[in-house]
């Protein structure tokens, strides 16, 4: 198995790992950590894949480079939606009844 | 969430998984094969690294747009914090202060060599404005860089100039055909411009996100 | 060989800190679980040879992001707090 192969089959089950995490874990935060989680793997699996042969592939290195960016902003702004959410209700949660931290 | 809905999304994200790492393994070899494509045109791009070049010239579409994403989600915590007053900056610690000032030159000559690297190495914008962003939230953290409130005048325009040089570039070319195609004996000069105005704009965008926030209370 | 060991073993890594990040009981351990796993994904960026990812990657993901993480966190926790004081909280 080439390296790029197996990061990008590790970048599978991260996204799954994270797709998860989105819809079981209750609190906000937790939720935006999966969404990361999630996209980290979706990275691997670009760069990981295009270059199962072994050869840099500078495109999808050129994306992913762009996708960190913007998920970085991406954070930003899902945390700054968070912290209005809870100076408004008090919740770290969407539903009522499951916060627990 | 219920243990039984907790317990079926659970073994959905399992077969999801399980379901994508057989499609993986019985993938076809690609039919195009990009590396060479970019190989071939890396002479009349500008520049000598290849990432750069996909970034700046064969792609330079997607990342003028890129920037148009980060202002607008900046704009948008802007309006989600606004009208919130900045508390104190943090108490200072003096041993980090003398850090993050004897760092301060370090990051600023590291971001300097990342944007001029870029043409041939590893490097470029935006490794340059995240070094530039991270050295203004290690200044905001010893207490030598109060939280941002409002925007003024000259903020603004650090903010949007990266934008603004791209799409000027992009204008000024519109003229000779298509979009971002840079005339090859110019490129490697345009190229570092929209670098240059990057970095900075990326750099204040990046910190923005972290500065703008930080530190308010509703 | 070696290559390929470290690669599994950074592989593994990788998984664990996801799984730690988003299985811990503590909201504090999760996030420096998950600056932990962004500093992993730089080390599996150099090995996939794209160094320029692994700069972006090593100082936005682990840093900028952490960074951002830890400010919210904290300011959940000061509101929370503050209204706890006052009474206010359920």
């Amino acid at each position: 198995m080439s390296t790029g192969l197996l990061y990008a089959l590790a970048g599978v089950v991260l996204f799954a790992l994270g797709a998860a995490g989105v819809i079981v874990l209750a609190h906000l935060l937790r939720k935006i950590l999966a969404f990361n989680v999630m996209g980290s793997g979706a990275f691997l699996v670009l760069v990981g894949l295009a270059q199962r042969t072994g050869v840099p592939d500078p495109v999808p290195q050129a994306m992913v480079l762009t996708g960190i960016v913007v998920a970085v902003a991406a954070t930003a702004l899902a945390l700054g939606l968070a912290r209005a959410w809870h100076a408004r209700t008090g919740r770290g949660t969407l539903t009522e009844g499951e916060d627990r931290d | 969430m219920n243990r039984l809905a907790r317990g079926v999304t659970v073994g959905v994200g399992v077969a999801l998984a399980v379901a994508l790492v057989v499609a993986l393994l019985e993938l076809p070899a690609a039919a195009i094969h990009l590396p060479g494509t970019v190989a071939q045109h890396l002479a009349q791009s500008g520049v000598e690294h290849p990432v750069t070049a996909v970034l700046l010239n064969f792609r330079g579409w997607d990342t003028l747009l890129e920037v148009a994403v980060l202002l607008l989600a900046l704009l948008t915590l802007l309006t989600l914090s606004g009208g919130q007053a900045a508390v104190a900056a943090v108490e200072a610690d003096p041993l980090l202060q003398g850090l993050a000032r004897k760092a301060l030159p370090l990051i600023i000559l590291m971001a300097g060599y990342l944007l001029w690297a870029g043409a041939h190495r590893p490097g470029g914008a935006f490794q340059a404005g995240a070094v530039l962003a991270a050295g203004a939230v290690l200044l905001q953290l010893a207490g030598l860089l109060p939280a941002w409130a409002a925007p003024g005048r000259l903020l603004r325009l650090g903010l949007t100039l990266g934008f603004l040089v791209f799409l000027a570039v992009a204008a000024a070319l519109l003229g000779q055909g298509a979009l971002l195609q840079y005339p090859p004996a110019s490129a490697g000069g345009l190229i570092l411009l929209i670098e240059a105005g990057l970095t900075l704009s990326l750099g204040l965008i990046l910190a923005g996100l972290f500065l703008f926030v930080t530190g308010r209370r509703a | 060989m070696m290559t390929l060991a470290f690669d599994w073993l950074l592989v593994v890594a990788l998984l664990w800190s996801a799984w730690r990040c988003l299985a811990s009981a503590d909201l504090n351990r999760a996030v420096v679980m998950f600056i932990v796993f962004g500093l992993l994904m730089a080390l599996a960026w150099a090995r996939l040879d794209a160094p320029d990812i692994a700069l972006a990657e090593a100082a936005i993901g682990a840093g900028l992001t952490g960074a951002l993480l830890l400010d919210a966190l904290g300011a959940l926790r000061a509101r929370r707090e503050g209204r706890d004081v006052h009474g206010e909280a359920p």
